[in-house]
């Protein structure tokens, strides 16, 4: 540390090189670019998996021959194995769950808005934020090369159950390719930590001067409250993680019970649970639901707020429903083992709290609604994917309802009716969050915009074919079709949906090729779209003030102050319709006066 | 408007941008929120132990046993016979941790993990004295109680290893433990290895630190935060203890 001050003193800038603009880079727009970028490759291979086992569910019997030559062992005579459709099924769940929507939603736009809406010059720690993406990186590279070893990659499913993740010789998959699945998360922990500790401490501390806690934009208040939940759910998921370590390779049992010497490595397994595992890991994994869609939430307000030409409707309450749904989703991970025995008081309980976050996912839906209400609406591609989110929040949403009743659940856990609850209110309402930001905060990234008419062809294909696929779903759930099945056609009362899978796998099809044009457009336009100006939305926020060139530090001179909300859009009096959040009202005070604030250089970085 | 302002002037500047509103540097606000995040980690292992601690019966209460103050050689075989180590319940801890280095035969039932408690505890009274020492910017000072925190960290660590050999001389591991149930053993194991995984990475950090004291690096800076910092890390790992050392020996 001494010797990186010491280097400091001569020179205050440093010449960049490749390697430190590009591929170690501290600059969070870098950073936030890496991410993106990153969360996109994975996305697409998690897109591809999902159309390999999509079409097994379709055509059960038929062949492909195709399938040979692409994935060798594992489509022996044109036919994907069993084993390999459940390890397709695992890691589509977990490269979309922790890959694209975790890392690649939050950490690309945390990245890039955090300091650029709070008005800092970087991150807290750059050399942190630069270490939390080479962890994600590294742990990326883990789950991708698990693909190919013996066995296969991890199968078990993308909740990791044990028995199957804890004896490496349960199934196929349980072998090496789980060993890789933990180092993997293992890695994706400490990253996400790493960049969560950085996000809340930025936002707590480096705030330009006047930027209250009720002045930052909802972009901001939702990270903050994804941050928090990462910081501290993650770590519950690294000790069952730990644990399922020891009970996979050093004889422990406490995940293992009543397990016979032969079939566990030579010692029998006595005295552990399963359910242990389980409540660990949905410590975690209901957390992660909220991980994934706040930023999404918080990007659509920002989105739909400027595109609508309004300031958005009941600011406090959309904070005190984040703050809300944060909380509570601590405290109703029990929905999820319903059915894997719980005292039904519990049960009752973990209910009860489950059904009280609709009121507040509820009180959000009607904001963005009245939000939109008779609005000067810009309907770019970026507010077609808001509104997208919207729609998906609220169909998938109702279902939810269902799902939360105890007594329900019975009959619809672990069919295709999760499948399509969760597709819907976190898949696709996550992903539409993630394209409307990709959108409209692109011309910031690259400077440059996106081709508008690719983008409303890509938003109008995605939604349809999403709904086509997802929706059909309830009534196969509702048949009772159970999910992660190999082929449903072995089971008399199933067989009669194979051509509802044909219809489904169709729709997926069309969504896939969708996908296509928005690859086309994001990477045709990185370099050869229109040049965008510096605040081609006509938003209020502080990111659009920063030239478009993007600079080291953010602003040339000194950072703006802030005088007002983000929301200003149409204010009566005014012949522009936005009022950016640096341009003080006639008369009004510097924040600087006005809070009497002194200034300290104090914490200032050095 | 103004004149509301005035009133409200501490309050309200506090949170309005510009500064930090509990008046830490990032560096500090990093170092409690990676505290949080890390007694998660411990909760979901203590919690864990709990959760397997109690699906097994109680073990029968300590009035049966007769007072004894020796230590047999064949102690566990004896304790075994009397039903007081089995498979089926969990053990007595103060039955199981009743040895005590250089003294053979005595039974001094959780002493040494006292005297392991107090040496940690006494570690974070010489880092509360490093720190104080550099609000002053005592240097001599700070580098005398940074190295006494040292020595407190390395003592429980030896203690500690101490512990794990003679706990698996006994014939505990992983896999097996003449004690009681598996799970004691391997509970044991990676509780107090997990704790003591954090008091190595601490006393390294603070070696780091007392060197870069030593160097003057902090002198030349003005002030000693990373001193602070490392002692947050440090009291907080002695307060993990404490629990492990209440939820492990006393309950």
């Amino acid at each position: 540390m001494s010797t990186h001050t010491k280097h400091n003193d001569g020179h205050g800038h440093h010449k960049e090189t490749f390697l430190t603009k590009y591929i170690f880079s501290q600059d969070h727009k870098m950073i936030s670019k890496q991410f993106l970028i990153t969360g996109i490759i994975m996305g697409t291979i998690g897109m591809l998996m999902s159309m390999l086992f999509r079409l097994q569910l379709a055509y059960p019997d038929t062949k492909f021959p195709f399938l040979e030559s692409l994935i060798g062992q594992w489509g022996e005579g044109g036919k994907l194995s069993p084993d390999f459709y459940l390890a397709l099924i695992t890691i589509h769940g977990t490269i979309m769950v922790f890959f694209v929507l975790t890392a690649g939603l939050s950490g690309t736009f945390s990245n890039l808005l955090i300091p650029l809406q709070c008005g800092a010059r970087d991150m807290a720690s750059p050399f942190l934020n630069m270490l939390s993406y080479w962890f994600f990186f590294v742990s990326s590279c883990v789950l991708i090369f698990s693909l190919f070893v013996d066995g296969g990659p991890a199968s078990a499913g993308w909740t990791v159950y044990p028995p199957l993740s804890a004896l490496p010789k349960a199934i196929p998959g349980s072998g090496t390719g789980m060993t890789l699945w933990l180092v993997s998360m293992i890695l994706f922990i400490f990253s996400a930590l790493l960049a969560g500790i950085n996000y809340v401490a930025t936002i707590l501390n480096m705030r330009t001067l006047g930027m209250k806690m009720t002045r930052m934009p909802l972009t901001i208040w939702a990270f903050m409250f994804t941050a928090i939940l990462g910081i501290l759910s993650f770590p519950v998921l690294f000790g069952g993680s730990l644990l399922l370590v020891f009970d996979r390779s050093f004889g422990t049992s406490f995940y293992l019970n009543e397990i016979p010497a032969d079939l566990a490595g030579g010692i029998e397994r006595v005295g552990g649970s399963p359910i242990l595992f389980q409540h660990l890991f949905w410590f975690l994994g209901h957390p992660e639901v909220y991980i994934i869609l706040l930023p999404a939430l918080g990007i659509t307000s920002e989105v739909i707020a400027t595109n609508s030409r309004k300031p958005i409707f009941g600011y406090r309450s959309m904070i005190g429903s984040l703050m809300a749904i944060a909380l509570l989703s601590f405290i109703v991970w029990g929905h999820h083992m319903f059915v894997t025995g719980m005292n039904p008081f519990l049960g009752s309980v973990f209910m009860l709290g489950t059904l009280i976050i609709a009121v507040p996912s509820a009180v959000k839906t009607f904001n963005y609604l009245a939000t939109l209400w008779k609005g000067n609406l810009q309907l770019t591609p970026a507010m077609m994917f808001a509104i997208g989110l919207v729609s998906f929040f609220i169909s998938g949403g109702l279902t939810g309802l269902f799902l939360g009743n105890a007594a329900l659940d019975i009959n619809l856990h672990d069919t295709y009716f999760v499948v399509a609850h969760f597709h819907i209110v976190m898949g696709s309402a996550a992903i539409f969050g993630m394209m409307s930001g990709i959108y409209h905060w692109f011309p910031k990234m690259f400077g440059r915009k996106m081709n508008e008419s690719l983008g409303q062809i890509h938003f109008w294909f995605t939604i349809i074919s999403a709904y086509l696929v997802f929706f059909p779903m309830h009534f196969m759930g509702l048949a009772g079709v159970p999910r992660r099945y190999y082929t449903n056609t072995a089971y008399e009362p199933f067989a009669a949906f194979v051509d509802m899978n044909e219809f489904i796998t169709m729709a997926a099809l069309l969504g896939g090729a969708a996908q296509l044009i928005f690859l086309f457009n994001f990477f045709y336009s990185i370099f050869k779209g229109k040049k965008s100006e510096q605040n081609p939305w006509q938003s209020n926020t502080l990111e659009w003030t920063t030239p478009v060139k993007h600079l080291h530090g953010n602003w040339p001179g000194e950072i703006p102050h802030v005088y007002r909300w983000p929301y200003d859009y149409s204010k009566p009096g005014h012949t522009e319709d936005f009022l950016p959040q640096n341009i003080p009202d006639e008369g009004q005070l510097d924040p600087l006066v006005d809070l009497e604030i002194v200034p300290s250089t104090e914490f200032e970085k050095k | 408007m103004s004149n509301t302002v005035t009133v409200e002037t501490s309050k309200k500047s506090l949170w309005g941008g510009g500064r930090s509103p509990f008046s830490i540097s990032y560096g500090k606000l990093m170092m409690w929120i990676f505290l949080l995040s890390d007694a998660f980690t411990f909760s979901s292992l203590l919690i864990s132990y709990g959760f397997v601690r109690y699906s097994f019966p109680k073990s029968p209460p300590n009035e049966i046993v007769q007072p004894f103050t020796h230590v047999e050689e064949n102690f566990v075989e004896q304790m075994q016979q009397q039903g007081l180590f089995s498979s089926e319940h969990w053990p007595l801890p103060e039955l199981v941790f009743n040895h005590f280095p250089f003294i053979h035969g005595l039974n001094l039932p959780l002493m040494f993990v006292s005297l392991m408690t107090f040496i940690l505890i006494f570690s974070s009274v010489t880092m509360v004295l490093a720190v104080e020492a550099g609000h002053r910017m005592a240097k001599k000072e700070v580098a005398f109680y940074m190295l006494l925190t040292i020595f407190g960290g390395a003592a429980f660590l030896g203690c500690q290893a101490w512990e794990w050999a003679q706990f698996i001389t006994a014939g505990a591991s992983l896999e097996g433990n003449p004690f009681g149930p598996t799970a004691f053993a391997a509970l044991f194991f990676i509780v107090t290895g997990f704790h003591g995984s954090h008091v190595f990475s601490g006393v390294i950090l603070n070696i780091v630190i007392y060197l870069n004291v030593l160097k003057g690096t902090y002198d030349k800076r003005g002030h000693y935060e990373m001193v602070e910092k490392v002692g947050l890390y440090w009291h907080f790992v002695d307060l993990v203890w404490v629990f492990v050392f209440t939820f492990y020996y006393l309950v």
